[in-house]
């Protein structure tokens, strides 16, 4: 059994909200991703990806920012990773 | 880099403030891009120097024409003033059917600076179409404190450019943009030039400023990019009229009061 995995960046903390980012990673060696291989996302938001049978395995925690970075941004904040197992 | 002309007005500063890079199509003339080709071919050696452009590159030297194009020159000037320092140089090939791409990442180090950049200049010396594997950038990541790639987690981000060009572009970009070379499926080798440039001077109006006030650099600076969370894209905001009070020297300039607001402590000191 083989584990393809699927990492969406989402618009809010919500599993519903749109998808501004992507990643996918595959462990049955099918395809290949890459940086910047697709202007498209696969999913338009999280829930879309559990209707077609992704499994959510980790979501981001909710932090306050550290005091004194308020107002500093780095990372992109809701990140949500699914598998598949082949 | 000779020349004052080419300045660019505040409204396109005000855009590189919130893109992150100012690009120049088909700038470099056709028989500069023809020559690059032979130059690059004879090896480009990757010099980590810090010194004046006119110490690092011998007066009519490929790389100081390159660098007196008018609408390069004044790019530059704009962003990093006069007599910068060339931090670096190297030459990004890219073989035909290259089967890796490189992971997002920023330049050099994590960098916190408030008030100064580094501009990186990256010239193609002919054109890149889309299989040719042209730079992914992602516009306005460059305000993000990350270190090097440790964003190579992040495939695809919506809004990111795939660069695509007529020969003799160049772009310029602030040193914090998140970018990396892709995959080359083209049969055509792939050339990109880069410069580091350090400023010397304060990066306060060193452009043409004569449209200041023009309501259109408030709308540049206010700009929200696709890949970014909204929440986020506010603090992007904000941060981007920190940078731009540094680099007008006006303290007060402010874009629908975000600044402003989480400033005000009536009858207590800032």
């Amino acid at each position: 059994m083989k584990q393809q995995v699927l990492v969406l960046y989402l618009n809010t903390s919500g599993l519903d909200s749109e998808v501004l980012a992507w990643s996918f990673y595959d462990g049955t060696g099918k395809t290949n991703p890459t940086t910047g291989d697709s202007d498209l996302p696969p999913y338009d938001t999280g829930t879309e990806a559990l209707r077609d049978g992704w499994r959510l395995f980790q979501a981001s925690q909710l932090l306050p920012p550290y005091p004194g970075h308020e107002y500093d941004t780095s990372f992109l904040k809701h990140e949500f990773w699914f598998e598949k197992l082949e | 880099m000779a020349t004052t002309d080419h300045l660019l007005s505040s409204v396109e500063v005000a855009r590189f403030v919130a893109h992150g890079y100012h690009r120049m199509d088909a700038v470099v003339p056709a028989e500069l891009n023809e020559e690059a080709i032979e130059v690059f071919d004879a090896g480009v050696p990757v010099v980590y120097r810090g010194e004046p452009v006119a110490k690092v590159f011998e007066e009519g030297s490929f790389t100081r024409r390159l660098l007196d194009v008018p609408a390069v020159a004044g790019a530059l000037r704009s962003l990093v003033g006069p007599d910068p320092l060339v931090d670096h140089q190297a030459l990004h090939v890219r073989s035909p059917h290259e089967g890796a791409a490189q992971a997002l990442h920023g330049d050099a180090i994590i960098d916190t600076r408030p008030d100064a950049f580094d501009v990186q200049l990256m010239y193609y010396p002919h054109e890149v179409t889309g299989t040719m594997g042209g730079t992914l950038s992602v516009p306005g990541s460059h305000l993000r404190r990350t270190n090097e790639s440790d964003t190579g987690r992040y495939q695809n981000l919506r809004g990111q450019t795939r660069l695509t060009c007529p020969a003799g572009t160049v772009v310029l970009l602030h040193h914090g943009i998140w970018h990396g070379g892709r995959r080359n499926d083209s049969d055509r080798r792939r050339y990109m030039y880069k410069i580091r440039f350090n400023p010397t001077v304060p990066q306060v109006r060193l452009w043409d400023t004569a449209d200041l006030h023009d309501p259109r650099v408030a709308e540049e600076l206010s700009v929200y990019f696709p890949w970014c969370e909204h929440a986020t894209g506010r603090l992007e905001i904000y941060n981007r009229i920190k940078l731009w009070r540094a680099m007008t020297g006006d303290a007060a300039f402010d874009i629908d009061l975000w600044a402003t607001r989480v400033a005000n402590r009536p009858g207590r000191a800032a």
